[in-house]
């Protein structure tokens, strides 16, 4: 695990693509990542409470996207950076069937602080799921 | 429309801050492997001991997106940690729902961190009330969004570190569609995700020539019998000697760039942004519009050649004459 290579600050250049990261949307997902952030609000594990809010099935809560969202972005930058914030935005609810694929590219880099600035967006068969922004140091 | 009166008591609370909620449980491995385990973060420096030590922590950490995980209730609603504040600071939302707003989604999680948080640390956070917007109404339904900036610490015998901070809005809502229990039982057999299609053309019988030609991988034009004029888009009369008499003809699918747009904002599913979107002058001498491809948006130049390809979308339903650059 050691071996994971680590991004660092002189490899990355503005306008770097990130590599595309495809998620399965799946019940098992969908519940589990709310009981694994201690988010236990019905519209996230049982279907009749999300139809009665008005949802055609179960969707994803918003702090497992962010964990995607940390994930797809650590994929690419590996284990030697630091998360300086993590902002993201939900736009279509990510509901069980579904595929979200991830993209993102760099949009701005500081020698001075060693801070890479990501933009990122995940996307479904319904539009963008969530876009948003990272901000790492790297070593 | 003026707003209800129980609107200006919610909002006479913004600006509020509330009191302190604990988390239940210290920083911990074992919460913080089944997060890495089902977001599929496979980063060492979350689960493997041996490697965390070599980082600067000198030990495990948590992964930065856990953090409002920590403190939040668990199975019952409203159950806070010993030692947590009696206010809510969720009061709002509970004065919109007694008002017809059942219904809440996140919308915005913007996490900052001071710094990574380690094995044993007990956290808590305070909240203030930072905004409450004007009623909207969006495909979820009419309501409000709120935004609440969450502040969390870790508790130290030498003064409370901030480590993080989340500004998170939700909005609270009375949904549009709430389905009947009925509807409900019907959607059982249906698929959750309806995939969004693009749009048809509306079709004519001065345009099917067109789309048939299409389906055909054939861009065609419509001429005139009369005086051989070239025009598009279709239209029933020429626009020269005025004859109703037309034909068509196949043309060779080689033009330029005449002008082009890129779109960025509304992002409409299922288009792919920044759609560049072109307008071609044909070599036989009328102009189409159509999608470009294969050009990145800062390339596009008025002029460049062009040649037509035909995409298949939505499972073949759906064949259109796209453009791609060529050398000159």
């Amino acid at each position: 695990m050691t071996s994971k290579n680590s991004k660092r600050f002189d490899d990355v250049r503005p306008g770097e693509a990130l590599p595309e990261l495809a998620i399965p949307i799946t019940v098992l997902l969908i519940n589990s990542g709310a009981i694994a952030t201690r988010d236990y609000f019905p519209g996230h594990h049982d279907k009749d409470a999300a139809q009665q809010l008005g949802s055609p099935h179960v969707f994803m809560n918003i702090l497992t996207t962010s964990g995607l969202a940390q994930r797809f972005v650590e994929d690419w930058a590996g284990p030697a950076v630091r998360f300086k914030d993590l902002k993201i935005k939900l736009g279509a609810p990510n509901y069980p069937g579904d595929t979200m694929t991830f993209s993102g590219e760099v949009v701005r880099t500081d020698a001075a602080s060693r801070t890479v600035e990501v933009a990122l967006k995940g996307k479904n068969s319904m539009g963008s799921h969530v876009t948003g922004s990272a901000t790492l140091v790297m070593p | 429309m003026a707003e209800q009166e129980w609107m200006s008591e919610v909002r006479a609370k913004v600006g509020r801050e509330y009191g302190r909620v604990y988390a239940w449980d210290e920083v911990n491995a074992p919460m913080i492997r089944q997060w890495c385990e089902v977001m599929g973060v496979d980063n060492p420096l979350y689960t493997d001991a041996d490697y965390a030590a070599t980082t600067e922590f000198g030990g495990i950490v948590a992964p930065p997106a856990m953090l409002q995980a920590w403190c939040l209730e668990g199975l019952h609603a409203n159950n806070y940690a010993p030692g947590s504040t009696d206010e809510n600071p969720y009061e709002v939302l509970k004065t919109m729902e007694a008002h017809g707003m059942p219904s809440v989604v996140a919308v915005n999680s913007d996490l900052a961190f001071e710094r990574y948080v380690k094995l044993g640390e007990k956290l808590y956070y305070t909240t203030k009330l930072e905004a409450i917007g004007e009623e909207k109404t969006t495909a979820l339904g009419t309501g409000f969004f709120v935004t609440l900036i969450m502040s969390f610490f870790s508790q130290k015998p030498e003064g409370d570190e901030k480590v993080g901070q989340l500004t998170f809005r939700v909005f609270k809502f009375r949904a549009a569609n709430v389905p009947t229990a009925a509807k409900a039982d019907d959607k059982d057999s249906a698929p959750a995700v309806h995939k969004i299609k693009r749009p048809k053309p509306g079709m004519s019988d001065d345009t099917r020539f067109y789309w048939e030609g299409a389906n055909a991988g054939k861009l065609m034009i419509q001429r005139c019998t009369c005086c051989s004029t070239l025009r598009h888009p279709p239209a029933p009369v020429c626009i020269k000697c005025h004859s109703f008499d037309w034909d068509t003809v196949q043309a060779s699918g080689k033009g330029s760039v005449y002008s082009f747009v890129v779109m960025h904002y509304p992002e409409v599913p299922p288009f792919d942004y920044p759609n560049p979107v072109g307008l071609i002058e044909l070599d036989e001498g009328v102009r189409i519009i159509a999608g470009l491809v294969g050009v990145k948006r800062d390339q596009i130049k008025i002029g460049q050649r062009v040649q037509v390809e035909f995409q298949s979308f939505d499972d073949g339903e759906l064949i259109l004459p796209m453009f791609r650059p060529v050398a000159a």
